[in-house]
């Protein structure tokens, strides 16, 4: 076995391989708080919660509807995104006017309610979701063993990422959509459907949830506690990265996954809390985040 | 945070002397009528949802991460009663001393953040002390510290008897109210009620405002270290739900329920949230779906909370 800086690169590459697929779901999850934050002006603490029903949507679509992996990719989003646009239209946009703590408060209540409905069906132990017969099996690098799915997930999580960042900052649609999170009264004046943008926003972050959700069950198990036990970090990345930055949380996402791969190498005590120690020093120095801009 | 509050035409508070009066005489009657350790829960748990409620009530923080000040306290106490031998009266002092150092640490750090960043930080800090808690050996990890010995206080009352317990928790809680009263209605109450208000107006006159907030604060987090101490000692068990962040959330949805603000909300919110808890524990998950439906409601329909709606509606202060 090779050895390097004390840590075969076994052990070594294949820690920094899990802190790049959970940087992959941090970066996914806090893109979609990211943008909703940017344009809603909510922290949408149901955004684990959301995540969950993508994956439980893809578990059940396989159980009882035979809908197997790939068209779950896109049926899963789909439905959570309506979903959240119903939400949305329903229950947030009364709070928009208020305090934005209001909206953290509502969202924390959905994602209570959310949870305690699916622990009272699914229980909390968690239900299995194979890995799709065309991503299994791995390829030996030699340093170490990649397995197909888990770069599949790096890639299309990379993908996504990419994708959303370009749609937002370099198009139309995500200039109209930049323009309403600073003045949503002018762009309206000029005619563009600034609620209706709001409720699609939406939809698209949830969406992007629910999409991390179904890449997720392969890997984690589909339980309904999968999203609360993210959710927290996911809030650090956020904070870490800067709230309304978009490319902010994809960077900051990867690189914490890849800083808390690194430190469960090494120093396996703090792992769990290495993220939090970074946001505390982050606050101190840099308030508006790595990448923010003052809100 | 936003909320109205109906300014009366005289600035009268007899009316809260009275409904005061009548609480007192309610708690000494009702172990007699409802399960002592039932009342217990609530009142340690209206003790913390009072001294939350001075931070978000009466400054205007939003504390994601009071768990931290409950759970510590609660080990801490814990600790102090069954490693230390220390009776019941020192350990709680004690856990109060640390959760005041604690919250002196946590204020520090975060006070300079408004909103979202102050919660968001709160939460954080929150979660560290959670998964330090969760390792460290002396806290038991997943079981807690047990058997916690409730001891003799003050060497002549035995807290091994329920009823003596229940005055002595009584007690406790009425000197953590009344103390919350007296600061609330106070000159540094009116600069905190200023700077929920309208902070840069504070700022320009003069205030020093992160002074204002980090006493504020420390004042919070060592109140409900008094609870949590107090909790330990009841429940002869400090455990790992009460720093972990529902926890946190929990206390917020007292202080909502019951009436951001006001002086009696938070023990009206706690007694719902404990009672409701207690009640619907046969039905497991039950409990988490009636509280996330209670605060959907609360923020959409009823953000006064019982309290604060009733107050509006009678048009007196409460």
């Amino acid at each position: 076995m090779i050895e390097l800086l004390g840590i075969s690169t076994q052990a070594l590459f294949g820690q920094l391989l899990i802190g790049l697929i959970n940087g992959s779901f941090y970066a996914m999850l806090s893109l979609g708080l990211a943008v909703i934050f940017g344009l809603l002006n909510i922290i949408n603490f149901c955004h684990g919660a959301l995540y969950m029903i993508g994956a439980f949507v893809a578990w059940l679509a396989l159980q009882h509807l035979g809908i197997g992996y790939w068209p779950a990719l896109i049926v899963a989003p789909i439905v959570v995104g309506a979903f959240g646009m119903v939400l949305e239209r329903t229950m947030l946009r009364h709070l928009y006017k208020l305090d934005h703590l209001y909206g953290l408060l509502l969202t924390f209540g959905l994602a209570l309610v959310i949870e305690g409905v699916f622990r009272n069906e699914f229980g909390s132990s968690g239900l299995p979701y194979g890995i799709p017969p065309t991503l299994s099996g791995g390829q030996n690098l030699g340093f170490m063993f990649l397995p197909n799915y888990r770069a599949w997930v790096i890639v299309a999580s990379l993908g996504v990422c990419l994708a959303t960042w370009y749609v937002i900052e370099r198009t139309k649609l995500g200039a109209y959509l930049r323009a309403a999170t600073e003045n949503p009264v002018l762009v309206q004046a000029f005619g563009i459907n600034v609620p209706r943008m709001i409720t699609l926003t939406y939809g698209l972050g949830v969406a992007l949830a629910a999409l991390a959700g179904v890449l997720a069950a392969p890997i984690y198990q589909v339980s309904p506690l999968m999203g609360s036990n993210l959710i927290i970090v996911v809030f650090a990345v956020v904070v870490i990265g800067g709230m309304g930055s978009i490319l902010g949380s994809v960077i900051t996402g990867f690189a914490l996954g890849v800083v808390e791969g690194l430190t469960k190498v090494f120093y396996p005590e703090a792992s769990s809390t290495v993220i939090f120690i970074i946001m505390a020093i982050v606050l101190l120095i840099r308030p508006t985040g790595l990448f923010g801009r003052a809100h | 945070m936003m909320q109205e509050t109906a300014s009366p035409k005289k600035a009268g508070h007899r009316h809260q002397y009275a409904i005061f009066a009548g609480m007192v005489a309610l708690f000494l009657v009702l172990p007699f009528v409802i399960y002592p350790i039932f009342l217990m829960q609530a009142l340690c748990f209206a003790l913390f949802a009072c001294a939350f409620n001075l931070l978000i009530g009466y400054t205007g923080l939003v504390s994601f991460g009071h768990a931290m000040f409950l759970g510590v306290a609660g080990y801490t106490s814990a600790h102090a009663a069954k490693v230390w031998g220390l009776p019941p009266e020192l350990a709680i002092l004690a856990a109060m001393a640390m959760s005041a150092a604690l919250g002196l640490v946590v204020g520090l750090l975060a006070i300079r953040r408004q909103g979202i960043y102050f919660a968001m930080i709160t939460l954080a800090l929150a979660q560290m002390i959670f998964f330090f808690s969760l390792q460290a050996k002396f806290t038991g990890g997943e079981d807690g510290i047990q058997s916690v010995p409730r001891g003799v206080m003050f060497g002549i009352l035995d807290l091994q008897d329920t009823m003596t317990l229940y005055f002595v928790v009584l007690a406790i809680f009425l000197a953590g109210f009344l103390l919350i009263y007296r600061v609330v209605h106070s000159p540094f109450g009116q600069v905190l009620k200023a700077i929920r208000e309208n902070e840069p107006r504070a700022v320009s006159l003069g205030y020093n405002v992160h002074q204002y907030k980090l006493i504020a604060f420390v004042l919070s987090a060592a109140l409900s270290g008094l609870a949590g101490g107090t909790k330990a000692i009841v429940f002869q068990l400090a455990s790992l739900t009460d720093v972990h962040w529902t926890m946190s959330g929990e206390v917020v949805l007292m202080t909502l329920l019951g009436g951001l603000g006001t002086v009696f909300g938070p023990i009206v919110g706690a007694f719902v949230v404990i009672a409701m808890q207690n009640y619907l524990a046969q039905l497991g998950s039950w409990v988490t779906i009636a509280q996330g439906v209670v605060f959907v409601v609360c923020v959409l329909a009823f953000r006064r909370g019982i309290v604060g709606e009733l107050g509006r509606f009678l048009k007196k202060p409460l």
